[in-house]
């Protein structure tokens, strides 16, 4: 177990180095700079800043002087937002892509999984026929769509729910709707296929055989197998909420980490580009680390190598 | 006792008892007619309603999209006089003075966008740049993705080892992150590339669409690569392929009857099941203004042009948007289709 | 008292399955006493597997039971509900799977699952229930009983299961115990272990066992009677004397004729049943067995034969007895 999670922390650090230097690499590719735009500043002004920076120095000698400072944690200061470092960015951001991201996968689990084992219990049925009918368009269906038609239909038409930012309980109800409506039709597919096959489980007869009820067998026996697909979908989807979240914050004006993101590659703000995605490749690798320890303790007969 | 009471009871008659005949004995076994793997695939597939009507809707959409246009009165990016937000089937001023005049004019279907041009012939270059992207973007991960997974597969050992981590590693960055990064930082690049002699064609593609297929190439193989080294490892240790072997049947044999009819038909769901994601995320990378180059549209790009008038112009948004969903919708029925029809391990 | 614990008259029972209706049993009828050994062979699909379950009200979707009277201790199983079921399944009847590496729940340890089934049927306590666990763990013989609890199905071997799937169902003492095929999945040393583990234990706990089997040889060595099944029918039934030294049927012939033998002096050939079973959704009108049978007769592809019995319980549903008392009578008269 110990060597297990050194072995995955291992990789995990690689996997981030790799995302660091790639994207580094990449931003310092995109023509421009951070201070290119900004006209009412001369050039000696602009060759300041970029000194002050350390801009002006060859690529590689940047790229290590970053990557020493980031490992002692300092990830510097943002080069458009002035007097603030990417880290007070990031911690002003993040808890609201993170809250929003986090109900949504809770409303994602709550309604898909039982959903997905009363249309296998129903297979056959019209309930399980309806279920899967719209399990099978939701995952068609494009996160863009899906926002910009509740917004159409209960923002401007029926003015059910404001449009516009995150500052009461009512502005959550249209984001959260939009980001958890493809994890929650993919849980129902995926939870109503395991359940069908855990039902033809030959385990299951025994359960029946030794005069357990429909109930116990069902929560019991069942739902612990059937469940173990789902768990390894949770990894796959925290990385959907966290980055999906980038069209739905743009649509819904809300001022999270994904909207800072896309605002820092348009104004060249390399430091904040290189905060960000450190920040969310981490948190990424480190709950699928944690999807993976999760599955161990639920199914036995997993063993980290 | 005058009579058998067992020939009275059953009528009983001597011939009776006399042997059955081959013939005879053998009209009895009704043997069901064997049929070939990729007919009976085919037949099952046929008599798939749901995924029969999926596949009459791609054709529709494909034909829409790559052959209407060639003889459709407007052009993509002609901007027409007068006509700006059409609602459907209306007509501008002097078009109108046309038609009063006896001319024929060819409706504009589903109108007009805010700069004047037909939003029908702009819908359908938009489905065609999304399924291109959908079927070029999945062609590449395909070829990529079996080269890689079948060659870590076959070679074995630390060589598969590496190529697998190097696998895992992809596997866990954060897709759409570097997707939003690459299409950027890719763009400048590949517009010097263009000035290059011998790169002109790129131009013609665009740049951000050439972007979209790296993307697609450098990050999205590695599932497919994952999913083939399962299958040939799979394979190779599979009894039935020891069992061939120790019949002496041919390498090439072996590879052609039993790898490649049992690894095919997951070939081929996958594949399938790739193009919806494939457009997919193009639709996702062109609604946040990072796809194809203006004034060519794709669907994503329709759909996030149209937001800001969407209070005035709905159909302009959910035009675009129902019909991406649409092709997503009938690819993946289509692949769920073929999976039930193709995928032996599936059957019944 | 009723002379029999399980008596099953003429059960007819169907799946209807989109394709059409298959006729698994057809006026299938068995009888037992208490602490008897009943061996049903057959060749899969025959529909041994399916008369024991339907003993368990375990009949699979979508088989229905369509006709005949299951009667097991007194309890009118066709006629019970589903949670009067329950009492008796595990409780009076238990039973063993064919294989013990799938029918374990993987994400459980062994002393949950033994645990749960006396928990569900008896008044004990926690406890009480883990030390009854225990108890049975030693008696179907597996060593270091506490750690074996607190193992995992994956950690124990294919036999080691099927041990364990043994003292899951004896925890209630039943009184009947149903064997379906329980070492067809296992090698052949651990089977003749797990086959003597059980006759020890129905000495020791006077239980019937009803063993389902394809394989003749466990069922000479086990069983008091033997009921041989083709196509849904019982086409012979007897004690195991009858079967073996004085099988009337065609097909129970085949079956003798292919097993392989010890005894025989010169180099004689197994002999096989050539053919394949009848298709069960187009059963033949006539006898199922007639088109494999060697000495099939016109009749025999046209009409059912009638049921013959012999001394004791032996009978058999063969034609061909019809013709040796046809000519016998013939020859009389």
């Amino acid at each position: 177990m110990l060597k297990y999670i050194v072995k995955r922390l291992l990789l995990a650090i690689v996997t981030i180095w790799a995302v660091a230097t790639i994207t580094f690499f990449l931003m310092n590719l995109v023509p421009g700079g951070p201070f290119l735009s900004e006209k009412a500043i001369s050039p000696q002004a602009t060759a300041a800043l970029e000194a002050k920076y350390g801009l002006d120095k060859p690529l590689l000698q940047r790229y290590m002087t970053y990557m020493s400072d980031a490992l002692q944690g300092d990830f510097g200061d943002s080069l458009k937002q002035r007097g603030r470092t990417v880290m007070d960015i990031i911690a002003m951001k993040f808890p609201v892509s993170a809250r929003l991201g986090g109900i949504s996968v809770l409303v994602a689990l709550i309604m898909g999984i039982p959903m997905g084992c009363i249309a296998a219990l129903k297979r056959g049925k019209f309930l399980d026929s309806f279920i899967s009918v719209v399990a099978t368009c939701g995952i068609a269906v494009p996160s863009f769509v899906v926002c910009t038609l509740l917004m159409y239909f209960f923002g401007v038409k029926l003015r059910w729910f404001p449009t516009v930012g995150l500052t009461s309980w009512k502005h959550y109800i249209m984001p959260v709707m939009a980001l958890s409506f493809y994890p929650t039709a993919y849980i129902m597919r995926l939870m109503r296929s395991s359940m069908l096959d855990v039902l033809g489980q030959d385990y299951m007869r025994t359960a029946k055989a030794k005069g357990l009820s429909g109930f116990v067998s069902l929560f019991k026996h069942a739902l612990r197998n059937a469940i173990l697909p789902v768990i390894t979908y949770v990894g796959p989807m925290l990385a959907y909420t966290v980055t999906g979240s980038f069209v739905v914050e743009k649509i819904f004006t809300i001022p999270g980490l994904g909207g800072e993101f896309i605002k820092a590659i348009n104004g060249r703000d390399y430091t904040l580009i290189m905060g960000t995605t450190i920040f969310l490749a981490t948190l990424i690798i480190v709950m699928n680390v944690l999807v993976d320890i999760v599955y161990k303790l639920v199914d036995p007969r997993i063993k980290l190598k | 006792m005058k009579e058998n009471p067992l020939s009275f009871q059953l009528k009983l008659k001597p011939e009776d008892f006399l042997p059955a005949t081959k013939e005879e004995k053998e009209s009895q076994v009704i043997m069901r007619e064997s049929v070939s793997f990729w007919k009976d695939g085919v037949r099952r597939l046929a008599k798939n309603k749901v995924a029969m009507v999926s596949l009459f809707i791609i054709v529709l959409v494909m034909i829409f999209s790559f052959i209407v246009p060639s003889f459709y009165p407007y052009s993509y990016e002609e901007q027409i006089k007068g006509a700006n937000n059409l609602k459907p089937m209306e007509y501008s001023a002097e078009e109108q003075a046309k038609i009063d005049a006896g001319e024929d004019v060819f409706p504009h279907i589903l109108g007009t966008d805010k700069i004047g041009r037909d939003y029908a012939i702009r819908v359908m270059m938009g489905s065609r740049i999304s399924l291109l992207v959908g079927l070029v973007a999945t062609c590449i991960i395909l070829v990529i993705g079996s080269a890689y997974g079948s060659i870590a597969a076959f070679f074995g050992g630390w060589v598969d080892l590496i190529m697998m981590r190097i696998v895992d590693i992809i596997y866990t960055i954060p897709d759409i992150l570097l997707i939003v990064l690459l299409s950027f930082s890719l763009k400048s690049p590949l517009q010097q590339l263009v000035e290059v002699p011998g790169f002109g064609w790129l131009g013609v593609l665009g740049e951000n669409l050439v972007s979209i297929f790296v993307v697609f190439a450098l990050l999205y193989w590695v599932g497919m690569a994952r999913m083939v080294r399962s299958q040939v490892l799979m394979l190779k240790e599979s009894e039935y392929v020891t069992a061939a072997r120790a019949l002496g049947v041919s390498n090439g044999k072996i590879i052609r009857k039993h790898l490649l009819t049992n690894c095919i038909g997951t070939l081929i769901v996958t594949t399938t099941l790739q193009i919806p994601s494939s457009i997919f995320t193009e639709s996702f990378l062109s609604f946040l203004g990072l796809g194809v180059a203006k004034p060519l549209p794709s669907l994503g790009s329709l759909a996030s042009d149209a937001i800001n008038g969407i209070n005035t112009n709905p159909h302009l948004l959910f035009i675009p948007a129902l019909l991406i969903s649409l092709i997503i919708l009938s690819f993946n029925l289509l692949g769920d289709g073929l999976r039930d029809a193709f995928d032996p391990k599936l059957k019944n | 008292m009723a002379e029999y614990l399980v008596e099953i008259k003429n059960e007819r029972l169907s799946f209807f399955t989109p394709a059409g209706e298959v006729k698994a049993l057809n006026d299938v009828s068995i009888h037992l006493k208490e602490g008897e050994v009943l061996g049903i062979v057959g060749e899969s699909g025959s529909g041994k597997s399916v008369t024991a379950y339907s003993l368990m009200g375990l009949t699979a979707y979508p088989g229905k039971l369509i006709g005949g009277t299951l009667e097991f201790n007194g309890h009118h199983i066709e006629k019970m509900s589903e949670k009067e079921m329950r009492a008796i399944r595990g409780n009076e009847i238990s039973i063993i799977f064919q294989d013990p590496m799938t029918s374990l729940n993987p994400v459980y340890t062994i002393g949950n699952q033994i645990e749960e089934v006396i928990l569900l049927h008896t008044d004990k306590n926690k406890k009480q229930a883990r030390a009854r666990a225990r108890e049975l763990l030693e008696l179907v013989g597996i060593n270091e009983p506490d750690k074996r609890l607190k193992q995992y199905p994956h950690e124990l071997s294919g036999g080691m299961r099927q041990r364990v799937m043994i003292a899951i169902a004896l925890a209630c003492e039943p009184k009947l115990l149903i064997a379906d095929e329980p070492t067809t999945a296992l090698d052949v040393t651990i089977q003749a272990q797990i086959l003597e583990l059980m006759m020890e234990l129905k000495d020791k706990l006077g239980m019937a066992i009803i063993m389902i089997t394809h394989d003749l040889g466990v069922v000479a060595s086990m069983c008091e009677k033997i009921a041989v099944m083709y196509a849904g029918k019982i086409v012979e039934y007897g004690t195991t004397d009858d079967i073996f030294y004085r099988p009337r049927h065609q097909y129970t012939k085949g079956l003798i004729r292919s097993i392989p033998r010890l005894d025989t002096t010169e180099h004689e050939k197994l002999v096989p049943i050539e053919g394949t079973p009848v298709d069960m959704l187009n059963p033949p009108a006539g006898c199922p067995f007639a088109p494999r049978c060697e000495e099939c007769m016109k009749i025999c592809l046209s009409q059912m034969p009638p049921v013959t019995e012999f001394e004791g319980c032996h009978y058999t549903q063969c034609w061909l007895i019809q013709k040796e008392e046809y000519e016998a009578e013939g020859q009389k008269g």
